[in-house]
């Protein structure tokens, strides 16, 4: 049991730390190429200047992003060994689908990408930076199928009993496109676009409050916000999609989400909530048959609730789940709300009058992340009490052979470790973005205006 | 009636396929080990600035097969993947956390002037390349010694420091040793002047360091594990191997002195090759012996996913190798030759 909870433990906080930086590589790659392409059709120097600063950033966040990611790989064998022999021939595929078909190319191109500015042709430097993009979204189409086929498994058989069992595949595509494979990998890329863009929009918000790199910071965060808007709107129909997926193939972690413990009875939707598990009620604010309407368009169609499930078949943290998704949630409404608000202000010419509004954007390029995080716990909490849905218990996939000292000395190790990283993460990144673009031709129009006041006052 | 390829079964295919990979793995991140290895040994800044910057756009790419290798490993033989990653779990989880200090310290030096900063960063990385080859040879060492297994190939030793034994460490020395020649040959090949000449110092040093550690870690496992010599005694050809293996090492010294160490590198990549190879030999079809009860040894056959399974990451290895090997060839082309010392990058 202690092996247990520690290894738990161990997974949830190096994943939860690693998943804060693919998706801001994923983001500001997605920027990245469209800075670099506007700048090779366009010629114009500002373009390049605003490539080659987020190539920086980009430099930070993927060289994390990296060394931490592999710690998962050995993970499954050396904490959930079991597991490992139970859905190798499955997640190992996929992982090592990953690594061929993804990881290569990005990590190849990354060379290029950061050391090869004055060493290839500029289009030849844009080829690997669209390479070092597509390979990071490649790379979560695999990991997210495999997630996914934890959540939903199709297309294998098992074979074997106890402690032989093992999944293996029936049908590769089946595998890969399981029922909730296109919806998570949606959700999760549009998630990744989100934090990228908001981090963007925070330091350009922060430069235009300074007064520094005005002209250039403008135009890039104008740029940004249209890929914040369209991302922002196109979440909210990939999470409404993935909600439909799980109502029908995950329907205990649905219950879950919103508190409904009723075995078959019209379900509530509510806005903000606290779950009572022991007496199973929910105490917030609701739309009744909210959550029936929203599957079924109808308030009083039943919609399957906990108690249809055997105690140890559902997932025992069921308020946790229920504030994690409703947190999501409200994070992505907000950023909807303030995307398109500030695209009203744009469209009035008053965008970057409200200074209110550009501290606002500083400081949201936390939520993109809070709302990634927060997402992945409801996922997962909500797919307890197992680790392959409906197969495999998490209790029985450990490592049989480790002990519960080790796990402990290796989770302090990390521990120690990634808060390091993260302190190194943030004093790098403040660096960066207080050094800024550093651009050898002046966009900006605050100091312009400067020099040209010195030279006529000298006259 | 068991699906083979050219006269070969798939779980044979397969080892081959990832001890392959392993072996693309310790030739490339072998010499990033090696150039680390010695990175502590340079006095000025100038020359840690100039052998880091030799290998600075190439580790990345040379990790990958890392990935790659630990993925094929975990779906080819899923079960012999739960068993040695958590038997071997304390070496495994330093490793992790010098591949994070390695890589973290290639990254974050030059982000800084401070003296301080850089010398943390220098000593981290250099000492983090050791223990990564270390480990790696550490873990190989265990796996031809042979570890308790039972019925279900569950590990049934147990404790902290059970991957430490003699053998274990000596293989670990060795692939120090190993990786620290083979890295000092791809430094003066990205390097000139003085920076050069005291390379060429280190790599006689690192030569005489690994002809030892290699004979007291040959002599030392044929006197006190004998299974290990029970492959070659049944296919007397198998000697040819470790006979390749010393006619390719005693090249690199010969290369060394006429200054040829474009071909000195391709010999001490062969000999990282062969020496997998003569591992490779010693256990096939084994992966892991069973010290008790030989009855729990874990082999292909028992280990490996099913054939379908193997098909289609065949067919993976076939589409996704080429290209691989494609990505590589373009970086390495983009950066060959010695180090531009202006400061070019990001």
């Amino acid at each position: 049991m202690e092996v247990e909870i520690l290894s738990r433990i161990q997974f949830a906080f190096t994943v939860a730390f690693h998943y804060i930086y693919p998706p801001l590589s994923i983001g500001i790659g997605l920027l990245m190429v469209i800075f670099e392409t506007t700048y090779i059709r366009t010629k114009k120097k500002e373009y390049e200047v605003l490539a080659k600063f987020w190539t920086k950033i980009f430099a930070i966040t993927f060289g994390i992003g990296v060394v931490t990611g592999i710690v998962m790989e050995f993970e499954f064998g050396t904490n959930w060994a079991t597991y490992s022999r139970y859905v190798g021939d499955i997640f190992g595929s996929a992982l090592a689908a990953e690594g061929i078909f993804a990881f290569a190319l990005e990590s190849s191109a990354l060379g290029v990408l950061l050391f090869g500015w004055n060493r290839v042709k500029p289009w030849v430097h844009l080829v690997a930076t669209w390479a070092v993009f597509l390979g990071s979204m490649f790379s979560a189409v695999w990991i997210v199928v495999a997630n996914s086929w934890q959540q939903t498994p199709a297309g294998y058989h098992i074979v074997g009993e106890g402690m032989q069992a093992r999944a293996e595949i029936l049908d590769f595509w089946a595998m890969v496109f399981n029922p909730s494979s296109v919806d998570r990998l949606t959700h999760v890329w549009i998630g990744a676009f989100l934090a990228g863009t908001f981090l963007i929009l925070s330091v350009h918000a922060y430069y235009l409050l300074k007064g520094r790199y005005v002209v250039l910071s403008k135009k890039a965060f104008k740029i940004t916000l249209v890929v914040a808007v369209i991302s922002s709107l196109a979440q909210l129909a990939t999470g409404h999609s993935s909600a439909d997926g799980v109502a029908v193939n995950q329907p205990a972690k649905l219950a879950a989400m919103e508190g409904h413990f009723e075995a078959e009875g019209p379900a509530d939707l509510y806005l903000i909530g606290w779950v009572d598990k022991k007496n199973q009620e929910v105490t917030g604010i609701k739309i009744p048959g909210g959550l029936s309407f929203m599957l079924h368009q109808d308030f009083e169609t039943p919609v399957t609730g906990l108690n249809a499930f055997p105690e140890e078949d559902r997932p025992s943290q069921v308020n946790a789940v229920f504030q994690f998704y409703h947190l999501m949630v409200a994070i992505g409404m907000f950023l909807i709300a303030l995307s398109l608000f500030a695209l009203i202000q744009w469209k009035r010419g008053k965008l970057f009058e409200n200074k209110w509004l550009l501290w606002v954007f500083v400081f949201t390029a936390i939520l993109p992340q809070l709302a990634n995080q927060f997402g992945w716990f409801a996922a997962e909490m909500g797919r307890q009490p197992w680790v392959v849905y409906g197969l495999l218990r998490t209790s029985d996939a450990l490592s049989k052979s480790v002990q519960a000292n080790q796990v402990l000395f290796s989770l302090i190790l990390f521990f120690i470790v990634y808060s390091i990283l993260f302190l190194l993460f943030i004093y790098l990144m403040n660096k960066a973005i207080q050094k800024g673009p550093q651009s050898d031709i002046d966009f900006d129009e605050g100091s312009l205006n400067q020099q040209i006041t010195e030279v006529i006052t000298n006259k | 009636m068991a699906d083979t390829l050219f006269g070969l079964d798939y779980p044979s295919w397969w080892f081959l396929v990832v001890g392959g990979l392993f072996a693309g793995y310790a030739i490339l991140d072998g010499f990033d080990f090696g150039a680390g290895g010695w990175h502590m040994f340079f006095k000025q800044d100038s020359s840690r600035d100039t052998a880091l910057k030799a290998i600075d756009p190439t580790w990345h790419g040379n990790e990958v097969w890392l990935v790659i290798g630990g993925g094929t490993l975990f779906a080819g033989f899923p079960v012999f993947y739960g068993t040695l990653f958590s038997a071997m779990y304390t070496p495994f989880i330093l490793f992790l956390l010098f591949i994070i200090f390695r890589g973290i310290s290639i990254k974050f030096r030059n982000m800084e002037p401070m003296q301080w900063w850089r010398r943390m960063w220098d000593w981290s990385y250099s000492i983090s390349s050791i223990m990564l080859a270390f480990l790696l040879g550490v873990v190989l060492g265990n796996i031809l010694h042979g570890m308790p297994l039972d019925n279900n190939f569950e590990y049934v030793g147990g404790g902290f420091f059970e991957f430490l034994n003699p053998f274990s460490i000596l293989v670990g020395i060795t692939g120090v040793a190993l990786f620290m020649m083979h890295g000092a040959i791809y430094l003066l090949l990205k390097t000139e002047g003085k920076l050069y000449s005291r390379m060429q110092q280190f790599l006689n040093i690192g030569m005489l360091f690994f002809v030892i550690s290699y004979t007291i870690t040959t002599l030392y496992g044929l006197f006190t594990l004998e299974h290990l010599l029970t492959p070659y005694m049944e296919n007397k050809i198998f000697f040819a191997v470790p006979l390749l293996v010393f006619l390719s090492i005693a090249n690199v010294p010969r290369l060394a002195r006429k200054e040829k160490y474009g071909w000195a590198f391709v010999f001490t990549s062969i000999t990282i090759a062969l020496l997998l190879a003569v591992v490779a030999l010693e256990l096939y079809p084994t992966l892991l012996l069973s010290s008790d009860n030989q009855e729990n040894s874990i082999t292909i056959y028992n280990a490996a996913a099913s054939t379908k399974t193997l098909k289609i990451m065949m067919g993976f290895v076939a589409v996704g190798g080429p290209l691989v090997i494609m990505y590589s060839y373009f970086v390495y082309r983009t950066f060959w030759g010695k180090v531009k010392t202006d400061t070019e990058g990001y």
